[in-house]
């Protein structure tokens, strides 16, 4: 049950790239979500790597193209940070949402993007499933109650993050490291549907991981609704995140991407040009109706649809005026 | 045996009632007595100790040369190990013993064979080298699936799985569907409640230890020392007298814990195999797989009424399964709460293959009260009567009455009607009501031992245990109160088998059991000390001397001495007297009643239930300590919370497998969903024991859900009958699913 592994301490970022090429190496940053997967034994990493002995790697900054927030940023430090909750009131929101303040504590916003789903049936070494490398999909016909109601098929999780859709909707970027050196792309395009992808809801070539995110400020209205059925701790039933800018009483710009609903955090398309079209008030409603525009429920999640339009609703109420 | 007259009843109701003591026992404790340190808020003796870790539990005990015990559980709801190798584990790094446990079993999570090594990775190594040859039988986990006639047989052969047990002495069908129609209003209602396992902070476990003699030397989380004793002595062959049991802090028990547990026979076999101490403690998985659980239940309620809201009949079919055991029945509360011409009772066990049910704080009077009282609430709106008012005319106990008028004043009852819309667009408030009834009268068979020594030290002993509750702490006061002590004056040991016996902490038993035993044993002692002051005071003949504020006084004999200085008369080390607990006297009533206002929020928009607040009036006899009581209660509300909105097992139905079987998926309150609590403690004196204490634990679980579940209906304005009272089922109810 045990699967003996070896403990690396990265001094570098560099050195950490070199590590994680290794066969059988995983990265740790807060080591919330890892530690559950190594206990369950559904995952054998032969090394472990440590992000967080990486000096300066949880640094959160204002730099010329707006913020820069290290891997291994805590999330409690993100929630707390009272210069950019000014600037990104919605990020703030979302990294307080996560799960308890005690998680929240231990937690990082790079462990946090790169967590694996909650799904059951994933989770249980006792199942076979595709996600696993498995064949087929047990919770098609078992319990589905907080599965995806949006882009699911062959595999049907949803997508266990507060802060991607928020960065999602910020139109953020990925900074990513890896043994060739760093690239960065839009955070939208780093998660995949199991479509494309069934094995992991991100791709990383070897020796590659989450070394910063850079979000700019040009979106200055957000916010971050979740909606749980304990709030003391519980992943999203259905989330929204809204970014963008406001004009009178109307959008100018918006990104509208729901969480916990779809395998990635699900961008809605057809909510954001209803709030193109008319004011705020009135996109209202035919902006949270669009946002479960094509949602398919399986045999026990038919009540995340209202939720999820529910979630958009509050999320686009907040910014109506007082 | 002489007889007493004591003052009995509660405020407005109070009355002269004469008792049959046994003659050692001291006056009862009544309306009229004048108590210094029993009724006192006091933090609870071991607090202190609690918070700074210094407190050991089970899974604190550390024995030399101790090893660490891990149990191989079937990945199966059902099969057969058709063969098992051992061999391979018993050569593995630091394992010193491995036995095989079943080769049949019936649930997910059964256990199949057991290591104990050096250190917890190696016995989990050692399970990993354990191969099993499986043949994987037919299962059946849903409830429904199981009573048909062609479902797997969970015991095998053709034993039906559903167990029919009609009650005695109720009325045919045919009476009912006669009284039925001739009521004024009818209900017919089907009511759901899930699995909710126990889920005990400290999970299950033994440390056990082989002594030279044979004999053997168990610590144990339980809430019964003398039980898991006797236990573990028929297991293994042995006297009673040869099996010590110890447990001295407790992390929950909630009825889990009552007996015996297969955990501390297999620690003991893997103990006497190895020739070393072993460890063994359940893993949160291991808990909910197969640590108990409350049993589920459908309730089918017929009513009726007639036009002066009087009940005219209550038919009850129900059904639950307890997974391999039975006990699911909950028709208690339907049975005993309101007067009623016409009532039947029906229920079936349905046996399936999931962990075996144990009893659970209140066991059935939580599902069946729920029941109850959102049928009685639902013929109350056709009668167009008040809930309250419809409930008091169907109660013959007028306490209860007394205890809906002060709760419903503090809940603001009257402004129910208006509570409905003041919440704000897109959310409605609610509030309901439930009552509580059980027992908690206590019973005889707890010994207890008082010594007091020459140098004035006070000590109580009593194999009885504290669960978390307080029992230390009242049991100090009682003593202390007895011989006009302070409670840091007394030390309580208890939590062994080696002091005088005593029965299990189950059905709120513990304080009205032992507090009168520790009563007479003071009062006992303190006669001895008494004797000896006398002796030492030439002639002495008085008989006026008492115990009060730290000294022992009497007028007539012109005495006043200090307690070390009363105590320094006793010849030799100490005096020393036992008592036992007697059987209840007549007194005032059997029973506790007590009623529970939920004020809840509920968001019409996303289904989601806020508790806003409950008012819970309960009684308990004399309390000897308000705020242990309290804490007490609030327990009680929490989890009845957590059982209306939160929990449920959830086993996949292909595989029989618990897919929840953690404590993040299996949801319980939290910070967040606990409410404003009010505790109203309705002063009652009970008379029928020398201190008149009663059982809290159970009576305060009971009405929560009932009154959550009223309040959201109120709320809602549509019943939502199945528990628990999810998102997705309040949305349903509104027409959103």
């Amino acid at each position: 049950m045990t699967h003996p592994f070896t403990w690396w301490d990265a001094r570098t970022a560099e050195e950490a790239a070199a590590l994680l090429a290794k066969k059988g190496a995983m990265a740790l940053s807060g080591g919330v979500d890892l530690l559950g997967e190594l206990k369950e034994g559904i995952r054998s990493p032969d090394h472990i790597v440590n992000l967080r002995s990486v000096p300066g790697l949880d640094r959160i900054e204002r730099t010329d193209r707006g913020w820069r927030i290290g891997a291994t940023a805590i999330l409690a430090d993100i929630a707390a940070h009272a210069e950019l909750r000014k600037a990104l009131p919605g990020l703030a929101e979302s990294a307080d949402a996560v799960a308890t303040p005690q998680i929240r504590n231990q937690g990082t916003l790079g462990g946090n993007l790169a967590q694996r789903p909650r799904c059951w049936y994933y989770r249980s070494a006792d199942f076979e499933c595709a996600k696993k490398g498995g064949k087929g999909c047990p919770a098609e016909e078992g319990e589905n109650r907080y599965l995806a109601i949006l882009g699911g098929g062959p595999c049907h999780i949803v997508h266990p993050s507060d802060c991607a859709p928020m960065l999602v909707a910020l139109g953020a970027r990925l900074f990513l490291r890896g043994p060739d050196g760093a690239r960065d792309l839009p955070i939208a395009d780093f998660y995949e549907l199991p479509s494309k992808n069934i094995l992991c809801e991100y791709t990383l070539k070897p020796g590659e991981f989450i070394e910063a995110v850079e979000v700019p400020v040009a979106l200055p209205r957000s916010t971050y609704v979740k909606l749980r059925e304990k709030d003391s701790f519980d992943f999203a039933a259905a989330a929204c995140a809204v970014a963008g800018k406001i004009d009178g009483d109307h959008f100018t710009e918006v990104r509208v991407v729901l969480g916990g609903v779809a395998p990635i955090p699900w961008r809605a398309g057809a909510s954001e040009a209803n709030l193109m079209k008319s004011t705020l008030a009135d996109a209202i409603e035919p902006a949270s109706t669009a946002a479960v525009d094509g949602a398919r429920a399986l045999s026990q999640n038919e009540w995340k649809i209202p939720l999820a339009k529910a979630a958009v609703a509050r999320a686009l109420r907040s910014f109506l005026p007082r | 045996m002489g007889k007493r007259t004591i003052r009995v009843g509660y405020a407005g109701n109070y009355r002269e009632v004469e008792v049959n003591t046994p003659d050692a026992e001291p006056a009862p404790w009544d309306a009229n007595s004048k108590l210094a340190v029993v009724g006192k808020r006091l933090p609870r003796l071991e607090g202190k100790d609690k918070v700074t870790g210094r407190a050991k539990y089970t899974a604190d005990v550390k024995l030399e040369g101790m090893l660490i015990a891990r149990v191989l559980r079937s990945p199966y709801a059902r099969a057969t190990v058709k063969s098992i190798d051992l061999e391979k584990a018993r050569k593995m790094p630091g394992v010193k013993a491995v036995i095989e446990v079943d080769r049949e079993v019936r649930f997910h999570g059964a256990p199949v064979a057991a290591v104990a090594a050096e250190t917890e990775a190696q016995a989990e190594d050692a399970l990993a080298a354990i191969t099993v040859e499986w043949s994987v039988g037919a299962h059946v986990v849903d409830l429904e699936e199981a009573r048909k006639p062609d479902a797997p047989r969970v015991q095998g052969g053709k034993n039906p799985n559903e167990r029919g047990n009609e009650a005695q002495d109720t009325a045919t069908e045919d009476a009912c569907r006669k009284a039925l129609d001739a009521s004024h209003s009818t209900i017919d209602l089907t009511f759901r409640t899930p699995v909710v396992t126990h889920s005990c902070l400290e999970s299950h476990g033994s440390v056990v230890r082989w002594e030279a003699d044979g004999s053997l030397t168990v610590w144990d989380s339980t809430q019964a020392v003398f039980a898991v004793r006797d236990g573990v002595a028929r297991a293994f062959q042995l006297k009673a007298e040869q099996v010590r049991v110890l447990k001295e802090h407790m992390g929950g028990g909630f009825g889990s814990k009552l007996g015996m547990s297969q955990h501390t026979v297999m620690a003991a076999k893997l103990a006497r195999e190895a020739k070393a101490p072993v460890k063994l403690l359940l893993t949160r998985k291991e808990e909910h797989l197969a640590g108990g659980n409350r049993p589920s239940s459908v309730q089918r309620i017929r009513a009726g009424a007639d036009k002066d809201g009087k009940l005219t009949c209550l038919w009850l079919e129900s059904h639950g399964t307890g997974g391999v055991a039975g006990g699911a029945w909950c028709a208690g509360p339907l049975a005993s709460l309101y007067a009623c011409p016409t009532r039947r009772i029906w229920h079936a066990d349905v046996m399936t293959n999931a962990g075996a049910a144990a009893a659970f704080r209140a066991p059935g009077h939580v599902q069946g009260m729920f029941a109850l009282e959102s049928a009685i609430d639902e013929l109350a709106g056709k009668l167009n009567l008040d809930p309250i008012e419809f409930r008091k005319r169907n109660d013959a106990n007028t306490l209860r009455h007394s205890e809906y008028g002060e709760g419903a004043q503090i809940a603001g009852w009257e402004k129910r009607a208006q509570l409905r819309g003041s919440a704000g667009p897109g959310k409605a408030r609610g509030l309901g009501v439930a009552a509580s009834i059980w027992g908690g009268g206590g019973g005889p068979g707890p010994q207890v031992r008082c010594v007091i020594s020459r140098d004035g030290s006070v000590e109580v002993q009593c194999g009885t245990q504290d669960l978390g509750t307080g029992t230390r702490t009242i049991l100090a006061q009682v003593a202390a109160e007895e011989l006009g002590l302070t409670v840091n004056q007394v030390r309580v040991k208890l939590g062994d088998t080696a002091l005088p016996f005593s029965t299990g902490s189950g059905g709120s038993m513990t304080a009205p059991s032992v507090t009168p035993a520790v009563r007479s044993a003071a009062a006992a002692a303190l006669a001895r000390v008494i004797e000896a002051v006398k002796g030492s005071i030439p002639g002495c003949e008085a008989t006026d001397f008492a115990a009060r504020g730290g000294k022992l006084e009497s007028k007539t004999a012109g005495v006043s001495l200090g307690w070390a200085e009363a105590c320094a008369k006793i010849s030799g080390a100490n005096v020393s007297e036992q008592a036992t607990r007697s059987a209840n006297y007549q007194g005032f009533r059997d029973g506790t009643a007590g009623c529970q206002f939920a004020e809840v929020e509920v968001d019409l928009e996303t289904g989601h239930v806020q508790v806003l607040r409950i008012v819970a009036v309960h009684d308990c006899g004399l309390v000897v300590n308000p705020m242990l009581a309290e804490s007490q209660i609030c327990g009680g509300i929490i989890q009845g919370l957590s059982y209306a909105l939160l929990e449920q097992r959830v086993l996949d139905n292909a595989t029989g497998r618990m897919m929840n079987a953690n404590l993040s998926d299996y949801r319980i309150a939290g910070p967040k969903e606990i409410p404003d609590i009010r505790v109203v403690l309705f002063d009652v004196a009970n008379g029928r024991t020398n201190t008149g204490v009663m059982g809290i634990g159970e009576p305060s679980i009971i009405p929560t859900p009932g009154a959550i579940a009223n309040a959201v209906s109120h709320a809602l304005g549509k019943r939502v009958t199945d528990l628990p009272i999810t998102p997705d089922k309040v949305l349903a109810a509104l027409g959103k699913k």
